[in-house]
């Protein structure tokens, strides 16, 4: 199985790149539209555990999976985002679109927000 | 100059030469002592600088793109240089969020980011006979 792409239910996460540049956003945008065409999927995590590098290309990748997904608010996570990467997402203005969260979240918050969260590393 | 230290690389225009060419400025960065996210800013502005080149300077076709670095005191210089179709209206081409290929989902923020991540930026270009970027960034201050 792809260990890039993880589907679960109508969720998708996706395990993004050491760096997230246009070659890789280009790679990862055909992978994403691939599931998106193929089956359900209300909501996607972009997983940036092992990103260390991203420039607008990768912005132009949330924003467009944002699109893909109807422009609904709520529908794009964005975790384990370094200070590099949270530098990125507010100055180019994508954080209003997008949950961010930098860690992993703590016990005591929704089921459902729990499950989300807790997708396998690798 | 005594006090100044030079680099210039020129290379084919591929996509699969954009993270090498980050990394070879950040290396030569490096002798001015920058902080990690100094180093990072530098990469990021060189990204997107060379991801136009490919992108919209050379629309794909595989040309020449010229990097010249110059580190001189506290100051760190790029120059990136394509030779390409160039920009009709620089204003309009450094507005955030303007983009000519939103097809492609290009965000539209690649001279906004070598405008925040640098210190300064200057960009030349003739229709027809290709774009340079000028940016400078002070280091440790």
């Amino acid at each position: 199985m792809d260990s890039e792409m993880q589907i679960a239910g109508a969720h998708l996460t996706v395990h993004l790149p050491p760096e997230l540049d246009h070659p890789n956003a280009d790679r990862i945008r055909e992978k994403t539209d691939a599931v998106i065409k193929k089956q359900y999927i209300k909501t996607i995590t972009f997983d940036f555990q092992d990103t260390v590098f991203m420039d607008s290309s990768g912005i132009g990748l949330l924003m467009g999976r944002y699109k893909a997904l109807g422009l609904r608010g709520g529908s794009i996570y964005a975790v384990h985002v370094n200070a590099h990467i949270f530098k990125i997402l507010h100055l180019s203005g994508v954080y209003r679109f997008l949950e961010i969260q930098k860690e992993e979240p703590k016990s005591g918050e929704s089921k459902e927000g729990r499950e989300l969260w807790r997708t396998p590393m690798k | 100059m005594e006090n100044t230290n030079e680099m210039t690389i020129s290379f084919d225009s591929r996509t699969c030469n954009e993270g090498f060419i980050r990394v070879a400025v950040a290396a030569f960065c490096t002798q001015l002592n920058p902080t990690l996210e100094e180093v990072a800013d530098i990469k990021t502005a060189v990204s997107e600088a060379v991801t136009n080149c490919i992108i919209h300077g050379y629309e794909g076709e595989v040309h020449k793109i010229i990097i010249r670095c110059k580190a001189e005191g506290q100051y760190f210089y790029v120059d990136v240089e394509d030779t390409g179709r160039g920009i009709e209206d620089i204003e309009k081409a450094m507005e955030p969020l303007f983009t000519t290929k939103p097809e492609q989902d290009r965000s539209g923020m690649g001279f906004a980011f070598m405008e925040a991540f640098m210190d300064e930026i200057q960009v030349e270009s003739e229709v027809d006979k290709g774009t340079t970027v000028h940016m400078k960034k002070k280091i440790g201050r």
